[in-house]
């Protein structure tokens, strides 16, 4: 049986129409990238897979049972801003949800029970190469280091799925190239499934292990909002090496210009084998 | 010779520029309470600095005869009492209310309403009111400063638990926490640097409704002093007592900004108070 599965799923506000009729199913332990043009719906998708919004038709299922109705400690997320709490330290933002999880009352673990928790999460922490930045508050840290300070938080509740909506968009590329490698291995060390929204196609290929093309399939030049964006291009990764035709056209309303650069980019699905 | 706008004073030019404006005040005044004090020995509008260390002396280091007090420091404690614990009441509502506002859409569509209506309520107006409900005792003069002081509090710090990113509400949320936790470990220590900046706007008007309340009704402390000097225009005891009275404001606004460095090291550089 599927992780996840989504049945019919549309999202409508008002008359305008974003997604309609998706239907997927997600194995355990894939690593399923999500691409689109801007405002294809992709994000919107992200957050009914978060709960936080209900979809307007249809019905998401994790584990067999529909998702609960708000976000909770079964779906890990990490957004592209704002990932961590700017008033805890490196140490503090690793084991808050271990103490929210043992102290309902006050949220905070005190003495043993708290250096318990900090050598629990200890692990994450040098796996996430943050040991030496341990007390640092993340104004101090780099843009990559909070997200991947923000990647290791998510992963300390241990959840079903983790949620990653453009999570190296705002970091330069050398950077991004470094938080792909520790995603990867993250990701086989701790046998986790991901889902990851990116307008990065390059991005898509290289991480994925299903790579997911949002679009519209029918467009009305009279009435834009009429109609809205479906799954038109469900690719498994391990074993294909050629893209059909359509897949760069889909994307190339997005504004990175690396897109265009699609065909040379086949090399890097090599990252997974 | 370079434009105006460009010009900046020097480590000692900013002292030296600082203090002048004072040092002509000082000197404008002692010329003209001197050619007033030539004319007219008797003269009581401009006293001499005499007359004035001799009111300070009689004041602050001698006890009173009839009452066996110091009538400074008793009227200092009096009216610092009542300002604090003005400010103490109206800050425990301004957390209650202003984060219940600003978190809970339901509290919020029920007070927000009823918040901003009472803030148009120019508390002076309402001072009669308090005089005849709750009499003519500490407790009205107290009140008016919560009154005068709370609505601008609570709204403000609604607003600021309003601006906080739905991504760290959402994140808090998939790391388990609940409302209260999220409260307590999220929102409450995130939005303390905007409470006490808020209170340091908010003493200015304390002040107004402290000295008002008591020059209307009171016994003793500084408005009581100065509005009951005033049918002797016995200018050698207001002059001290309103150079006291700013100073003391200057003070604890002073200790607030003290406080809000040494507390918020998380804060961002250009959030620093």
């Amino acid at each position: 049986m599927s992780l996840i599965s989504v049945r019919d799923v549309s999202q409508t506000y008002g008359a305008q129409t974003v997604l309609e009729r998706i239907n997927l199913d997600i194995e355990a332990q894939e690593f399923c990238t999500i691409v689109g043009a801007s405002g294809c719906g992709k994000s919107t998708f992200l957050r009914l897979l978060l709960s936080e919004e209900r979809p307007t038709r249809g019905v998401i299922e994790l584990d067999g049972a529909p998702l609960g109705s708000e976000p909770d400690a079964d779906r890990g997320v990490v957004f592209q801003r704002y990932s961590v709490f700017p008033h805890l330290t490196v140490m503090e933002n690793l084991i808050l949800p271990l103490e929210l999880r043992a102290s309902k009352l006050w949220g905070r673990l005190f003495g043993a029970r708290r250096r318990e928790a900090m050598a629990q999460a200890e692990h994450l922490l040098e796996r996430v190469g943050l040991a030496h930045a341990r007390d640092a508050f993340p104004k101090t840290l780099s843009g990559g280091m909070q997200q991947r300070l923000a990647i290791a938080q998510a992963l300390m509740p241990r959840p079903k799925v983790l949620l990653l909506d453009e999570p190296f968009g705002a970091l330069d590329p050398g950077t991004r190239a470094r938080m792909h490698e520790i995603i990867l291995s993250l990701w086989q060390e701790e046998k986790m499934t991901i889902f990851m929204v990116t307008h990065d196609l390059k991005e898509g290929f290289k991480l994925g292990t299903r790579l997911l093309v949002f679009d519209k399939l029918r467009w009305d030049p009279h009435a834009p909002e009429a109609y809205g964006a479906t799954i038109t291009y469900d690719l498994p990764l391990k074993d294909r090496r050629t893209l059909p035709d359509g897949v760069a056209a889909a994307v190339s309303g997005s504004e990175r210009d690396d897109t265009q650069r699609l065909p040379e980019n086949k090399g890097s699905l090599d990252v997974l084998h | 010779m370079a434009r105006a706008l460009n010009r900046r004073p020097g480590r000692a030019g900013l002292i030296l520029l600082g203090a002048l404006p004072f040092v002509v005040l000082v000197a404008v005044y002692l010329v003209a309470s001197d050619a007033r004090l030539a004319v007219n020995p008797a003269d009581k509008l401009l006293p001499s600095p005499e007359s004035l260390a001799a009111a300070i002396d009689r004041l602050a280091f001698q006890a009173d005869p009839r009452r066996g007090t110091y009538i400074l420091w008793s009227d200092t404690l009096a009216s610092l009492l009542r300002l604090f614990l003005g400010l103490a009441i109206a800050t425990g509502i301004a957390l209650a209310a202003g984060i219940a506002i600003g978190l809970l859409p339901l509290v919020r569509a029920a007070f927000a309403p009823l918040v901003a209506a009472l803030s148009m309520v120019p508390p002076l107006a309402i001072l009669p009111i308090l005089f005849i409900v709750l009499g003519l005792g500490e407790l009205s003069k107290v009140v008016l400063i919560v009154i005068g002081i709370a609505p601008f509090l609570v709204r403000d710090l609604s607003m600021a638990v309003g601006s906080l990113p739905r991504e760290q509400l959402v994140k808090a949320q998939t790391l388990g926490a609940s409302t209260w936790q999220i409260v307590t470990r999220v929102v409450l220590p995130q939005t303390l640097p905007r409470l006490i900046s808020a209170l340091r706007l908010s003493l200015g008007p304390a002040w107004l409704f402290l000295i008002s309340s008591e020059a209307i009704a009171s016994t003793e402390g500084l408005g009581y002093r100065i509005f009951l000097v005033r049918r002797y225009l016995a200018m050698d005891v207001i002059l001290p007592y309103v150079i006291w009275i700013t100073l003391l404001a200057f003070l604890l606004d002073y200790l607030l900004r003290l406080l809000a460095r040494r507390a918020f090291d998380w804060l961002p550089g250009e959030q620093q108070p």
